[in-house]
């Protein structure tokens, strides 16, 4: 089996940048992704990307995504990997569709939305349950939706919703909204919004589509009429697949500054680390630092 | 004869860009419904999947959810 000098997992800004920086470096490397963007593909407006007063997260992505293909990297796009193992000089890589080796891996997989675990939450899972106001949002034009959550994502997904929805609840397990006080003030002052704090979702309900939730606050339970449901109560990272890297205990893969792993030749970089502060410019600045690291290596190691 | 092929997208999600773009750049004519100022729409769709997520293509009455590259290739024939 061909043994790539380096196998980048993911391709959100960290991967894609690393990509680049790989290119130029004249690896032999390849990208394996689910997806094109990751996170930022899904987020609104950015106005903090140097070189961009404004630009949308698609057209940023689009951007990333030239950038990437005009090196003619191979992509295995819609490709997950499942298992992630190191023998003593190769590293295996196990997907959905092949298996890969390299002499170095770096694991840019990112975050994913975390789930409520409630009864119905899979059942209508695109049935008017959803993890992505900016993509759905506009199906549910004049329609009663609930966003769960209380945090930027929340508030954010809100803010899209009261252009489009009819009435907004916004269903919060603590006892006030968290979050920028812009735009929590935005939310808060908006006539077709109804904030729920101290309120927990127990059940979604339904028949073919969404008919509403259950809510439990204090220790009275109330169902709640709406046609839609957003879900925003956070991330976890992209790590199941990676065995015998240390994690913490968020479950994000501890790295150095160098983006070294506990394992020699598997780097990581971007939002599935313990980087501290989450950022499209910051996941961006760490795949190209692991890809620089990863360089190192294997000249090290040849 | 070339297929008919109706795209049920919203203009937001990128996942609808790129299938757009995957037609263009395979020289196949589409439809474009945009669900997002469209009810009568919204209900084809729903009607058709059962369910809400974007993008929907219908081909030649294949219904494929999502941008499942294979499947796509698979019902155009290319």
């Amino acid at each position: 089996m061909h043994i790539y000098d380096l196998i980048i997992i993911g391709a959100g800004p960290a991967g894609i940048t690393a990509s680049v920086y790989a290119a130029r470096k004249q690896l032999d490397f390849l990208v394996i992704s689910l997806d094109v963007g990751g996170q930022a593909a899904w987020s609104g407006d950015i106005e903090n990307y140097t070189g961009y007063q404004f630009i949308t997260g698609q057209e940023l992505v689009q951007k990333f995504e030239e950038h990437m293909r005009g090196y003619g990297t191979m992509l295995k796009e819609n490709e997950e990997v499942l298992e992630l193992t190191k023998d003593v000089q190769v590293i295996r890589l196990k997907t959905n569709k092949a298996d890969y080796q390299a002499r170095s891996v770096i694991i840019a997989s990112g975050k994913k939305s975390k789930e409520l675990g409630v009864v119905g939450e899979r059942e209508f899972k695109n049935r008017g349950l959803t993890y992505c106001a900016i993509c759905d949002g506009p199906l549910f034009a004049g329609k009663d939706v609930a966003v769960i959550g209380g945090g930027n994502s929340a508030l954010d997904a809100a803010l899209q919703l009261i252009k489009i929805a009819k009435h907004i609840y916004m269903v919060n397990n603590a006892l006030s909204l968290s979050g920028d006080v812009i735009m929590r003030r935005k939310v808060e002052e908006t006539a077709n919004v109804t904030i729920l704090n101290n309120s927990s979702v127990s059940a979604v309900l339904g028949d073919k589509f969404v008919k509403g939730i259950k809510i439990k606050h204090g220790l009275q339970e109330k169902e709640l009429a709406v046609q839609g449901v957003f879900v925003e109560i956070g991330l976890i990272p992209n790590s199941v697949f990676v065995r015998g890297v240390e994690k913490n205990q968020k479950n994000e893969i501890k790295i150095n500054l160098r983006n070294e792993t506990n394992l020699p030749g598997i780097f990581a970089a971007g939002d599935v680390t313990d980087v501290p502060e989450k950022q499209i410019i910051i996941a961006a600045g760490e795949g190209s630092k692991a890809v620089l690291s990863a360089a190192h290596y294997l000249l090290k190691n040849n | 004869m070339a297929k008919s092929v109706k795209v049920y997208s919203t203009p937001t999600c990128s996942w609808c860009i790129r299938v757009k773009q995957f037609l263009k750049e395979n020289n196949i004519e589409f439809q474009n419904l945009d669900v997002s100022g469209d009810h009568l729409a919204v209900d084809e769709m729903m009607a058709k999947t059962g369910q809400m997520g974007v993008p929907v293509l219908d081909i030649d009455g294949t219904i494929i959810i999502g941008f499942d590259k294979d499947k796509i290739k698979l019902a155009l024939g290319i």
